[in-house]
């Protein structure tokens, strides 16, 4: 019953319904735009801004844009594949992302988009600020370290999980994750099985006892790069 | 003809991109063909003899003498190439650079739970060379020209780069290559 509409990413013609947002639209055309703090089970964020395409020559957050009939979207062009560039350049570097020794690896979509950028080394200075491991909860523990500010989780705990026990704290650069709790991770509600603790896309929240499990060459970006899935549809 | 000729070091790093390089298997017999090696712990040289096509650095800038021999490789080679994470990121070096070195020093030659030391004094001969604030990657301390990521690269990526190179055609390596772990 729901009437459809059209426009085009990058000319390829897009059908999309009522309420869907650009990402969403996308998707289900088939059409891969990066993204690192959109989930599809979660209300849009829109702060990491790799998703950013431009619509009618502006610049807006795919996963925050209402589509509209007779939008022209692009999408993968020289300029904006630069400035995604950059962005995943700068989470990197803010970070203190040893890959090398992560249990995420391979399975991280930051790692797994600068893979796709085809990466090979920041250009910016590494700032290597000094942060913190929350290693208290019995079956999870968080890394700040890893951590891009996504709030994916503070969504999923907030809006699925029912439990808030994530929250930001600090402005900027110094922004963090937080807990709802007086001390530390074990205080909160925060269990294995929450949306939250298994929905981080690095290896910021890590569920203890897992460890290594999937082997190099059977991991999720190890051999077809992220955003493979959406671009088979 | 001569041919071109290859140098590699190991800086802060374990050796590991090393062992990559040998594990390109029976292809070392076809590299020896294309190329000779000069500076390099493969050989054993110890100083440059003369200029060099490509110089393969593997770990990043911890102390004075590898900022020395990173110097020495970019004065020596045309094109420089960072090889792995540690000369890339700094990598598990790299761990250090969120503590002071005053309190890197305490830890490991004073307050370390395993630290036998009655004297408690941090070694401090001139022979051994001064430890940087913290641990640099290459391309922060001289001019690198590509990087080659991995913890270790793979054999085929360091392959597939060096015949690249040494055919003067673009280094573009497949995505299952290219990898940070």
């Amino acid at each position: 019953m729901s009437e459809t509409y059209n426009f085009t990413i990058d000319g390829k013609e897009i059908t999309g319904r009522p309420g869907q947002t650009i990402l969403q639209a996308a998707d289900e055309a088939g059409v891969y735009i990066p993204r690192l703090c959109a989930h599809k089970e979660l209300c849009a964020h829109g702060s990491c801004r790799v998703c950013t395409v431009m619509v009618n020559g502006r610049p807006q957050s795919a996963c925050t844009q209402p589509a509209g009939a007779g939008m022209v979207v692009e999408n993968e062009t020289p300029k904006l594949l630069g400035m995604r560039k950059q962005l995943i350049d700068m989470l990197f570097v803010e970070g203190n992302h040893f890959c090398m020794f992560c249990e995420k690896s391979g399975n991280c979509e930051l790692q797994g988009l600068a893979y796709r950028f085809g990466i090979m080394a920041p250009q910016h200075p590494y700032m290597f600020q000094k942060k913190d491991v929350d290693a208290s909860h019995p079956d999870i523990y968080i890394d700040q370290n890893r951590c891009i500010v996504c709030a994916r989780c503070v969504r999923a705990s907030h809006d699925v999980d029912g439990k808030s026990a994530f929250g930001f704290v600090g402005r900027g650069i110094h922004k963090k994750i937080a807990f709802n709790a007086e001390h530390n991770l074990s205080e909160t509600k925060l269990a294995a099985t929450d949306m939250a603790a298994g929905i981080c896309p690095v290896g910021a929240i890590i569920k203890k006892r897992v460890g290594f499990a999937i082997p190099v060459g059977q991991r999720k970006y190890d051999t077809k790069p992220i955003g493979s899935d959406i671009e088979k549809r | 003809m001569t041919k071109p000729k290859v140098a590699t070091t190991s800086l802060a790093g374990c050796f590991g991109c090393h062992m990559s390089v040998l594990d390109i298997d029976d292809r070392i017999l076809k590299l020896i063909e294309l190329v000779d090696f000069d500076k390099s712990p493969v050989d054993d040289i110890k100083e440059f003899t003369g200029r060099c096509l490509v110089g393969i650095v593997e770990g990043g800038c911890a102390n004075e003498e590898n900022v020395r021999v990173l110097q020495d490789f970019r004065k020596h080679c045309d094109i420089l190439i960072s090889l792995g994470d540690c000369a890339i990121m700094g990598g598990i070096p790299a761990m250090r650079n969120t503590i002071s070195l005053q309190e890197c020093l305490d830890e490991a030659y004073k307050n370390g739970p395993t630290v036998h030391n009655p004297s408690g004094k941090i070694p401090n001969d001139p022979e051994i060379p001064l430890l940087l604030d913290k641990v640099y990657p290459c391309h922060e301390v001289v001019k690198i020209d590509y990087h080659l990521p991995g913890c270790p690269p793979l054999a085929d990526t360091i392959w597939q780069a060096l015949v690249a190179l040494l055919n003067d055609k673009p280094m573009d390596l497949p995505y299952e290559l290219v990898k940070y772990d």
